[in-house]
């Protein structure tokens, strides 16, 4: 018997199961899904944002088109090496053109090697959610999983219609992340330890530093 | 086994440690509390049913969703191996390395892979596993086991992890924190960057998705899932979940309850190895759902609701026993009052008999469990099962008689009363000499009436008597 069969036969003697047997919902049924989206007004959300990123230990950003972006995060990326994102808005926001900042990487060796090496990644957030704070990624050929990951400092630029509510809306929009990425990451804030003696340290794996940039208009 | 009264006595006396224990807990009781206050979360009860609910439908259904979940995996390009024991797991991952050549893998913080010695079964055949969560990977250098199901290292100072990192390390005796956690950053961004395979653990597993939940703050679970080629997940069978949907109630209650962070600071939500056109991710992709005894849980329909935790380490914290006896004086990886609970019963219940008498039953664990489980109605069946099993090995004999010869004196009043009389007589020398010495020495016993229920009785008889 294969350790397959095996599980599966003990869980289905254990709960008196046949096999192939639908979900009983008499004794424990499943609740409809929970989705809490508070209603709150939607031009709320950038300034709702900001203040919980800022919480969290990032510096905020609020700019009011693609132009503003560059001369907002220009003493930021000086002397500074970065790796960029292949996204489209990055694009539009002049990022990829400035001289310090390497893009277009479609090899996952050399990318991997470039973002280990540089001061910063930048990238733009899928979605965002104001309620904590929060970049929502899904990896695809505009945003790779490292970007955001290796440097130790993370720049996020987005357009303000980018932002949700919170969570649950994100799950209401996409029921089944899968489908579209294998890999979906919200990120809260910056990468932080309390495992000696409880004491926060910011930048253990992850960036220590992260920053959003929100643009008004897109 | 009996109770490892000598190691908890050193404990309970070792002021550092208490100090250190009821500093952690109490800063993590404080954290949870200020987020699932009414003005915060004012639909945190309704959470905590609906988490317990979706709990109680899938495990009632586990075959079901493990299927759905399997075959989703599958059609995402993954990998399911269902492993009955942690050999199995370990014989599967030791035969991949091979397979591939590789020496080396990371690993991200597993309580399911402590639970099975996952490091040490490898090692044993010269795979290296590292441990990259940082106090995991203290405790690594250190040979010893989490002190705490999210906290590991809870109980080491800046001196001991110095202290470690110079005996292991050969590092520069260095006592700031920030400094010891950079020098840890410099050493393991090496092997993430070395390693061909990463082994991650599952918070939640996806039927409808095909899809693992890891969630972190150090980003250690994130470089392990997607800088190596390939990823291998270990999950416990009662991991899984029917929807991402669900995930609305779980990661509302799971950061909350574990550090009082209404989100973690990384969430990943993984399927399958990276698609045609993605950058990077691995190119392989195993979920290891392992068995281990889970299946033996699901036996009784009120104990199987053990398997509805996930292992946010709330109920240690507000455990007046974890908080005063620690991590490491419980018999299993698993710790405080779930451990209690489900040590017995993966074990059996004659293996550590005195586990689920270590409570004073107050509740607390029960009250603040973000998935409603009923720990001290469980610890007091696991109890009833201990007893039994006892009493049919010949055990509570003694009690029997005692409860017998009790029953007898007390329907023959003129015995009862001249014994009565002589028990209040040598009741304050008895409990510090006899044999209840020591169930004497951990309680305060009232001090017997100087007059006893019948004389007072008698005397107000005549009294009446007199004054009619």
């Amino acid at each position: 018997m294969t350790a397959r069969e095996q599980i599966l036969g003990d869980i289905r003697r254990s709960l008196k199961r046949a096999a192939g047997e639908p979900p009983l919902v008499e004794a424990a049924p499943l609740p409809a899904p929970a989705l809490r989206v508070p209603l709150t007004d939607r031009n709320l959300y950038a300034d709702l944002f900001g203040k919980k990123f800022e919480n969290l230990g990032g510096k905020f950003f609020r700019v009011r088109d693609a132009a503003a972006v560059v001369p907002a995060i220009a003493e930021l990326l000086s002397q500074k090496s970065a790796v960029a994102s292949n996204s489209p808005f990055l694009r539009k926001c002049g990022i990829t053109g400035l001289p310090q900042v390497h893009a277009a990487f479609t090899d996952r060796d050399e990318l991997k090697a470039a973002c280990a090496a540089a001061d910063i990644g930048i990238t733009s957030a899928d979605y965002a959610l104001a309620a904590t704070g929060t970049f929502v990624m899904l990896s695809s050929h505009n945003e790779a999983r490292l970007v955001s990951l290796l440097p130790p400092a993370h720049i996020a630029i987005f357009p303000r219609s980018r932002l949700l509510a919170n969570l649950d809306e994100l799950l209401s929009i996409l029921p089944r992340p899968a489908d579209q990425t294998s890999s979906m990451v919200l990120i809260t804030g910056p990468s932080r330890t309390a495992d000696i003696e409880q004491i926060l340290v910011r930048g253990v794996h992850g960036p220590g530093e992260i920053y959003a940039v929100i643009v008004d208009e897109e | 086994m009996k109770a490892p009264e000598t190691e908890i006595q050193q404990a309970v006396d070792d002021p550092r440690l208490q100090l250190a224990i009821y500093t952690a807990t109490r800063r993590l009781i404080d954290h949870r509390a200020g987020v699932v206050s009414d003005e915060v979360l004012p639909h945190y009860q309704d959470l905590r049913n609906e988490a317990n609910a979706i709990k109680k439908h899938t495990i009632e259904n586990l075959d079901y969703y493990l299927e759905q979940l399997e075959s989703n995996v599958i059609a995402h390009g993954g990998n399911v191996v269902f492993c009955r024991t942690g050999q199995e797991a370990a014989d599967f991952v030791l035969d991949l390395a091979k397979q591939r050549g590789v020496h080396m893998l990371v690993k991200s913080k597993s309580m399911t892979s402590e639970e099975i010695h996952f490091n040490e079964r490898l090692e044993k055949h010269h795979l290296e596993a590292v441990e990259t969560d940082l106090g995991e990977y203290i405790l690594q250098l250190a040979h010893q086991r989490p002190y705490h199901i999210v906290a590991p290292a809870l109980h080491l100072t800046r001196y001991d992890v110095a202290d470690v990192f110079t005996k292991e390390l050969g590092a520069e005796n260095e006592v700031v924190i920030e400094k010891q956690t950079k020098f840890a950053r410099g050493v393991l961004r090496q092997k993430f960057l070395q390693a061909d395979i990463g082994v991650s653990g599952a918070n939640f597993l996806i039927a409808d998705s095909g899809a693992i939940v890891v969630v972190e703050n150090e980003g250690n679970a994130r470089l392990s899932t997607s800088a190596p080629k390939i990823h291998i997940a270990i999950a416990g069978i009662e991991k899984v979940i029917p929807r991402a949907q669900d995930l609305a109630v779980f990661l509302n209650l799971l950061g909350r309850s574990a550090t009082g962070q209404p989100l973690t600071v990384y969430t990943s939500f993984l399927s399958g190895p990276r698609r045609a056109t993605e950058i990077d991710g691995p190119d392989e992709f195993y979920l290891l759902l392992l068995d281990n005894g889970r299946t033996k849980l699901l036996e009784d329909p009120e104990k199987r609701q053990s398997l509805y935790c996930i292992r946010c380490g709330a109920c240690l914290n507000h455990c007046p026993v974890y908080r005063k006896i620690g991590g490491h004086n419980y018999p299993w990886v698993y710790s405080g009052p779930i451990g209690a609970i489900i040590t017995p019963q993966f074990h059996g219940v004659t293996e550590d008999t005195w586990l689920p008498f270590a409570s004073s039953l107050c509740g607390a664990c029960a009250e603040v469990c973000p998935v409603k489980i009923e720990i001290p109605k469980l610890l007091i069946k696991l109890r009833e099962e201990v007893t039994e099993v006892q009493r049919r090995q010949g055990a509570g004999d003694l009690e029997r008689f005692a409860f017998r010869l009790f029953a007898w004196i007390a329907t023959h009043p003129k015995i009862y009363l001249l014994l009565a009389s002589l028990g209040s007589l040598f009741f304050p020398i008895v409990p510090k000499i006899g044999p209840l010495k020591k169930w004497a020495s951990q309680r305060s016993l009232p001090e017997p009436a100087n007059q006893s229920f019948h004389q007072y009785w008698a005397s107000r008889v005549a009294a009446r008597r007199g004054s009619s």
